[in-house]
Order: structure tokens, then sequence, then C-alpha cells
């Protein structure tokens, strides 16, 4: 059966390239770098080239870079770290309501330790509004962190307004990268971030490896406490082939970049216009313009987005709902709830991401079966018959 | 312990937060890229550093000039001798 996969805001195939730099690191190179000797002094030494890559997809210093196990422990190290490192200092912490869990999660665990935590609201795009970020600034406020783009609904967030307000009163500003590098230019300057989250899963470098971005030796308190890895910043013995593979994966995506986000960029205007044309009652979530350009996500009426994605894997197509734990918690998606979709139309939540190895003849593909799953679908719904005759 | 209070510097290594031994690394690392005579403040809010520093200073022959309480940390002061 084809096997078409558009679900790479999940997880991106390894590509063979990464695999191949990784290998001898299993078996040849497999001394720990901590050790004096050469066997391991030398792997140290490959460590820092690949901090070297890293830090130039994102126009950074390699000192400014911590590897971490994954995007989601970046954003807990961004997040608690700063806030514990700060706690002299304020109390207060800020982030918007449509953020990944990694960030909410470790919001909430610090509200339990007498932190306050303000949740921001989004427009119906999902755009935060600078001037409410303005107005939520308290004396006591320490870090701000706001996603650069949304995993569900593709909006891509004014980031350069949001941290210039932050600058001005010297609170640290963090934003959740995972969905961005490696699918449009990030440069932490630009943005004026001074920490940064990032991830292999989408680079296309194994799963078990992202990247802390932090600006000019901030401060932060580790989360794993052990050895003087990442110069004191995170204990443990370091994952040297994931690191391999996270190095060579920026490397390629430094390259490759600006052809990705043209091709993604039209096989989501043409997957985008495909579906408005053949299917009604379609609500194209997100911004219709600033977002990521392999990203297409919709609430299809009177639809249920798993048995949607059920019936697309019968075909060989896979997408995603947009939101895995709220989907299997029974829960309508808090990003869908936060720009004010209907709980019945969120519920047919349907999220495609597209990469470079996608084609025209796959989105065809997707455009002639996905009509079909969702009459089928519509023709069980005993809300879909009342909807059409009112 | 020797004090000191508001005593310059040449330059200035933050360890807050990070993890031990560092303190016993970093400076070594640090002192090379200063000139003879210059002096190196180390940021720690780590306890055992007051003690491991003038001690790894004496190892080292390098000069510790004394330590001041900050907000948030202690500063400890070395003068590169070599």
């Amino acid at each position: 059966m084809r096997r078409v996969y558009m679900d790479h805001a999940a997880a991106t195939p390894v590509r063979r390239e990464v695999i191949e730099a990784m290998l001898p690191y299993f078996d040849e190179h497999f001394g720990n770098p901590s050790t004096i000797y050469d066997m391991g002094s030398k792997i140290k030494q490959v460590i820092e080239e690949q901090r070297v890559k890293v830090a130039k997809l994102i126009g950074a210093k390699a000192e400014e870079i911590i590897f971490t196990s994954s995007g989601a422990e970046a954003n807990n190290l961004a997040i608690k770290g700063s806030a514990l490192a700060k706690q002299k200092k304020g109390n207060h912490i800020i982030i918007s309501a449509i953020e990944h869990h990694s960030v909410l999660n470790s919001a909430r665990f610090l509200e339990r330790m007498d932190f306050e935590v303000t949740f921001l609201s989004v427009d119906e795009y999902g755009l935060v509004d600078p001037e409410r970020l303005a107005s939520a600034m308290r004396p006591e406020t320490i870090i701000v962190s706001i996603m650069h783009a949304n995993n569900e609904i593709g909006t891509i967030e004014p980031i350069t307004e949001l941290s210039a307000i932050c600058r001005e009163r010297e609170v640290s500003f963090h934003t959740d990268a995972v969905a961005t590098v490696g699918n449009i230019p990030v440069d932490v300057n630009g943005l004026g971030v001074d920490l940064l989250s990032l991830s292999g899963v989408s680079l296309g470098a194994p799963k078990g490896i992202g990247a802390l971005y932090f600006r000019d030796n901030l401060r932060l308190m580790p989360l794993i406490h052990g050895g003087i890895q990442e110069r004191g910043r995170r204990g443990g013995t370091e994952n040297v082939p994931a690191i391999v593979g996270l190095g060579r994966a920026a490397e390629i995506a430094v390259k490759e970049l600006p052809d990705k986000t043209n091709h993604i960029g039209e096989l989501r205007d043409l997957l985008v216009a495909g579906i408005h044309e053949r299917i009604e009652q379609v609500k194209y979530t997100g911004h219709p313009d600033k977002r990521l350009p392999g990203h297409a996500s919709f609430c299809i009426q009177a639809i249920e987005g798993e048995a949607l994605l059920f019936m697309l894997n019968q075909e060989g197509i896979y997408a995603n709902t947009g939101s895995a734990c709220a989907s299997k918690a029974l829960k309508t998606s808090p990003v869908l709830v936060a720009i004010g979709i209907p709980p019945d139309l969120a519920q047919g939540s349907i999220v495609f991401t597209l990469n470079s190895s996608n084609t025209r003849e796959e989105v065809e593909y997707v455009l002639e079966k996905l009509p079909f799953a969702v009459e089928r679908l519509r023709s069980f719904s005993p809300i879909w018959g009342k909807k059409t005759a009112a | 312990m020797k004090f000191v209070e508001n005593q310059p510097s040449d330059d200035t290594l933050d360890l807050v937060c990070r993890m031990c031994p560092l303190h016993l690394l970093e400076p070594g690392d640090k002192l090379k890229c200063l000139k003879k005579g210059q002096i190196l403040e180390v940021l720690t809010d780590y306890d055992g550093a007051l003690e491991d520093i003038p001690a790894w200073c004496q190892k080292c022959g390098q000069e510790f000039i004394g330590m001041e309480e900050d907000e948030d940390c202690y500063k400890l002061y070395i003068r590169k001798n070599n």
C-alpha cells in the first residue's frame, strides 16, 4: 500500500547522512567524553564541533548552546532553570495560553512552589498581542515564554516585538522554537530572545536530542545534577551519537532551508486550496499568512478527528489531530479552545505537516482520499443531517 | 578568610548555579586569558568554594586576595601570579 506521511511535526525520518555520521560513535568511538585519555578527549572535541554547527543554524555562539535530551527538556530547563536562578528577584512568570505542555506544565509546577503565573490569552488566529504582554508585566516578572510557532495551528508569533518589551524591562524572554528551527530561518539575535529551545525531532535528527540556547552566560539552575557536563549546567554522560546526529542535521538544514521552505509552502497551498474546493464546512485554523510554510490545520464540521485519522490510516495516509495528549484524555484541545473554536467543531481537528520529502503526487493522493473519508464519516453523523437541514 | 570591600577586578567569572567542582576548573582556564598581576573576580553561590578556592590558589601559586558577600552570591578575588 502507498504510504503518505504528513505528520512531520510529530517526527521526521532520520536522514541517511545523519545516521552515517552517528554510527562510528556507537562502537569505534565509544569513549566517555569526560575521561582525560585521548579516547575520551577526542570525543569531547567532537561534541564541541557539533555545538558550533547547532549554534550556526540559529545565529548563536557555540558556548551559548546546551545539549538536552529533547525539546521538552530544553523548555523545562529554560522555564524552571531561569525561575529558580532568579527567585530572589521576583516570582512572576508569563506564558501564553497555547504553549506546548512542556512549557505549560513547567509553569504549573512552579505555581506549586509559590511562583505566580499569568497565562496570556490569544486572538482568533492564536496571536499574542504585544500590548497585552506589556500590561501583564509586573516589577516581579522574571521570565516570559511565548512559543515561536504553534505546532497545532501553525501560527508564527511576533517574537521580535514581544522580546523587545521584555528587554526594556530586563526580563528574560524564552521562545519554544521546536516547530520552527529547520522549517523557517531562525536567528536568535534577530528575534531578540534570551533563551530558545529546539529539538532534533523536527530537524531530521534522531529522537532523544534537543538543545537550549541561552544568551551571554545567563544564569540557569540545573535540573539534572551530576557531573560537570555542559559546563556544569546539565549532569549526565552526553548522548554522543545523538549529539553528532543533531550537528549533522543542523549542517544539512543550513544548506537546504531556502529550498525546503519554498517547496513545502507550495505543497501546503495546494493542499489547503484543494481541501476548500472539495469539502464543505471546513475551517482553516491558525493565521492565514503568518504561519509555518508546511503546516495545514483544519477543523471539519460533524466528524471526529480520531475517526478521520483512522480512515486515512487505512489508505496509508498519516496525519495528526494536533493534540495527541488532549485527544487521549478525551479533552478538547486547549489551543483550539483558546482561539475560540466551539467544542463540537474542535472535535474535527486534523493537521498535516509537510517536509521536503513530500511530493505534489502525495498531496493529490490526499485530496483524492480525504473527501471520501469525510463524506463517509458524515454519513454516520446525526449532527451532520441536522446542520445541513438547518 | 580575608574579606575585601569594593575590590576592582579585570575580569569576572560567573559560576552561580553551576555544579561542583566547576569552581576548581574554570578559574584556571580564565586566568590563562589574563596578564600577570591582573585580578579575576569569581562569582559563586557554592559555600564549599570559600574553602576550595583559597586552597586551590595556594596549590597553583596564585594569590587569593579575599572575598565579599553580595546579595545573591559570594565574590572571590584572585590575582594572577604566574
